[in-house]
């Protein structure tokens, strides 16, 4: 498939896995994060971990939007969801979340109608076919989703259609990398950076990282060389004692975003004071909700949410996974308790979430695994 | 609490009651057994190698700084998998129904547990007795009528199908019909016009039937339920259980195609693709691949429904204690459906066909089983992909087109399209 195959060259990638090993001081471990739940995807989907030196080590990071939302907001949401008239539209990975009270399938199954959507745009239509009932789409993702929801939210309100709303649980992603580099037990050596979370802000918001935190990031496309290619670039900024922002991804993401779509952002929506992350706790600034203009098509006005907090399970250490402090297998729940048909934490939700990644694919040892294959 | 979670919890992990108290204490239940032994009848074996991971001990991942440890855990996840299947939920939700993970728990915890006969036990396609195969199959979807078929061609050729894995030749179907009010008859005609095409393809009779007509907003339209009943003339006994270390295992065309094509005829992608579902009877092409292959050389056959061909290999490696190993670019997919799956985030190994088996077939019978299939319409781009290996026993592995390995597992539920 042309534009595809060309970024899965196994060939190149075993040129690119002897220039990485050759980078690699002897004797340093070098531990990378990868911020995107995608590129953990990208990772786990083609073996990519089979290409990288015993020193280097890649930390599944934060950015599965699926998996940061918070039980509370879960809960919320399926409140809502269960409200008279009341028509709850998500993307097909939210469906499986767990909160407090079951996720979004228990709600279904109890008789609430949710249904999935694959845009924004779907849950309008759903709205405008059925005016008598309340369509409510649940809005989650980085930047990268949140442009569609703000253009939705304007269209509704171009078209007169009232009965829609959206739950905004938009987060930013800036903050969250700002939060994980402050954490005292923090022992990353750069970054992988988030691909299309910088099509839309650009290249410049990571700026402090490299300057004030000293850690290479390089912004990252999606196929398996997009991703080798930036642990060979850290790893050649590590070497020559550098530490810059650069963008691997050039052909999708435009060094200085697209202020186009962050324009569209701003006029519907504002920064929340605080927000919490499931496994990270509050971060400030770190999420946006419905501005006062579009209230009308804000779910929290709307409806009486209960708000609450659900704090996440004492043994849950999602968090430590999160910032790369410990590896998914030394969670005390960690496949035992936590599973994917039975996860407690954020990490274990969506398949793109660090804990599940290596439950479903990293879960043997890689010798044993590579012995299997080469037999 | 019963005995199976006891196990973990002597070896200092958490349970997800302890959690819901906030607690981690150690607790102690009644039969503190030994943590390998599973009191599932009829599953006996499964757990022999739970603690039998000979010569393994000192392997941890690569830049570990614990192998030890960390094969300690990996030992007690396996432990843990092997529990006794448990419904957690309240309700059935949809994942019940996806055959993955979620509809094996259900299917064990309490299909199996109320209705356990050793007829019943393997969980095959079909039961073999007396030389009789029967089997029966429940049909439901949306839309009724898509690129390439209709429920009605489904509802025959499923249950043909399934009757054809278990090495029979298909001979009387019933139809049971679920009908909501308000069904126009001209689409009922139109459904069992496409049945009774199916049936005279595949060469069988639907010899007898039911119909129930429920409350408008009741049933989706329309189901169909068909029972089957085959003659197994071959001495033969196919078996997911039967997958041998050395054999090949075979599909025996491109994958995914029905159930892209379904997604795609519901109208909710904005995706148009020239795509039509596989949906065929596959007893002459089954017919043909045995009559190939000596006796005993076909140790199983499963067609690629529900959960894809990944649900199926990973079946046929529970069952016979093998592990699978696929090679990514042996696999045969239609550019069409791997455009598809590429912008959905979807993997077609997980992707539903209707007429598309997997054989497992002995090595020195690979290429002859290769011919037979190639030379039928059905079969004629029918590939080996992949080989079954002794370890790790009940795991699927995946070489990758981009050179690396990754584990195929089963799904909790639905392939769900990604966002991010």
């Amino acid at each position: 498939m042309r534009f595809v195959d060309e970024y899965r060259d196994a060939g190149k990638a075993r040129t690119l896995a002897a220039q990485i090993a050759a980078l690699c001081e002897p004797g340093r471990a070098y531990k990378f994060m990868e911020v995107c739940g995608g590129h953990t995807h990208t990772i786990y989907k083609h073996g990519l971990e089979d290409y990288l030196p015993e020193a280097v080590t890649l930390v599944h990071g934060p950015g599965c939007p699926v998996c940061v939302i918070p039980m509370g907001r879960v809960d919320d949401a399926v409140h809502i969801a269960e409200q008279p008239d009341v028509i709850m539209t998500s993307f097909g990975d939210m469906m499986r979340v767990p909160g407090g009270n079951g996720s979004f399938l228990d709600a279904k199954a109890r008789g609430a109608d949710i249904r999935m959507v694959y845009s924004p745009l779907d849950a309008l239509k759903i709205a405008r076919e059925n005016p008598a009932r309340r369509v409510v789409f649940m809005a989650i993702g980085f930047e990268t989703t949140a442009p569609s929801t703000a253009m939705t939210v304007l269209r509704a309100a171009a078209e007169g259609i009232g009965n829609f709303s959206v739950f905004c649980n938009h987060v930013t992603i800036i903050p969250a990398i700002k939060a994980i580099l402050d954490s005292p037990d923090l022992r990353l050596d750069g970054f992988v950076g988030p691909g299309h979370v910088s099509a839309v802000i650009g290249c410049r918001p990571y700026g402090f990282i490299a300057r004030d935190y000293g850690k290479p990031l390089v912004v990252a496309g999606f196929e398996p060389l997009d991703v080798l290619h930036t642990v060979y670039r850290i790893l050649l900024q590590l070497a020559g004692g550098r530490a810059e922002v650069e963008n691997q991804y050039a052909r999708v993401v435009p060094w200085e975003g697209n202020p186009k779509a962050l324009g569209v952002i701003n006029q519907v929506m504002e920064p929340r004071p605080y927000f919490e992350w499931r496994g990270l706790g509050f971060i400030s600034h770190s999420a946006l909700r419905m501005g006062e203009r579009y209230a009308a098509f804000d779910a929290e006005r709307i409806f009486q949410i209960p708000g609450g907090r659900v704090a996440d399970p004492k043994a849950c250490q999602c968090g430590e996974v999160l910032k790369g402090v410990l590896k998914p297998w030394e969670c005390k729940v960690f496949g035992t308790a936590c599973t994917p048909e039975t996860p407690i934490g954020t990490c274990m939700v969506s398949s793109e979430g660090a804990c599940a990644a290596y439950y479903n694919f990293g879960r043997f040892s890689r010798e044993r695994v590579k012995e299997a294959t080469h037999r | 609490m019963n005995d199976e979670e006891d196990s973990s919890l002597r070896e200092g992990t958490t349970t997800r009651e302890s959690l819901r108290e906030g607690t981690t204490t150690r607790e102690t239940g009644p039969g503190t057994r030994d943590p390998g032994v599973t009191a599932l009848p009829g599953r006996e074996g499964t757990d022999s190698g739970v603690t039998a991971l000979p010569g393994r001990t000192e392997r941890g991942p690569r830049g570990s700084a614990a192998p030890g440890r960390e094969q300690e855990v990996l030992e007690r996840i396996e432990r843990v998998r092997r529990r006794k299947a448990r419904v957690r939920e309240d309700r059935i939700t949809l994942a019940h129904g996806a055959g993955g993970k979620a509809t094996h728990t259900l299917i064990e915890a309490v299909f199996l547990e109320a209705f356990r006969n050793p007829l019943l036990e393997p969980l095959e396609d079909g039961a073999v007795v007396d030389g009789l195969a029967f089997t029966t199959d429940s049909y439901v979807v949306t839309p009724l009528f898509f690129p390439g078929g209709d429920i009605g061609d489904l509802a025959v050729n499923g249950t043909v199908n399934d009757l054809a894995m278990c090495g029979a030749r298909p001979r009387y179907l019933s139809a049971a019909f679920i009908v909501e009010e308000g069904f126009p008859v001209a689409d009922l005609r139109r459904i069992t016009a496409s049945m009774a095409a199916a049936a005279r393809a595949a060469e069988v009779w639907i010899v007898t039937g039911d119909t129930k007509v429920v409350e408008n907003g009741k049933a989706d339209g329309c189901y169909i339920t068909t029972s089957g009943v085959g003659t197994v003339e071959r001495p033969i006994r196919l078996s997911a259980a039967a997958a041998r270390p050395g054999d090949v295992v075979i599909v025996s065309g491109p994958i995914g195609e029905h159930g892209v094509t379904v997604m795609l005829a519901r109208g909710e992608l904005d995706i148009q693709a020239d795509l039509a579902s596989d949906t065929a009877p596959l007893n002459t092409l089954t017919g043909r691949l045995l009559d190939a292959c000596g006796d005993g050389q076909v140790r199983c056959l499963r067609d690629a429904t529900r959960g894809g061909v990944a649900t199926v290999v990973n079946e046929i490696a529970v069952a016979s204690k093998v592990a699978v190993v696929l090679e990514e670019d042996a696999i045969p997919v239609c550019p069409a459906v791997r455009g598809a799956c590429e912008l959905l985030g979807i993997d077609p190994l997980y992707v539903a066909c209707e007429g598309r088996m997997v054989a497992v077939v002995a090595q020195r019978s690979a290429e002859a089983a290769l011919a037979a299939l190639r030379s039928h319409p059905l079969g004629s781009e029918a590939a080996v992909i992949g080989r079954i290996g002794d370890d790790p026993p009940g795991l699927v592995l995946l070489k990758t087109s981009f050179g690396g390995t990754r584990i195929v597992d089963l799904l909790v539920g639905d392939p769900l399209p990604r966002i991010c």
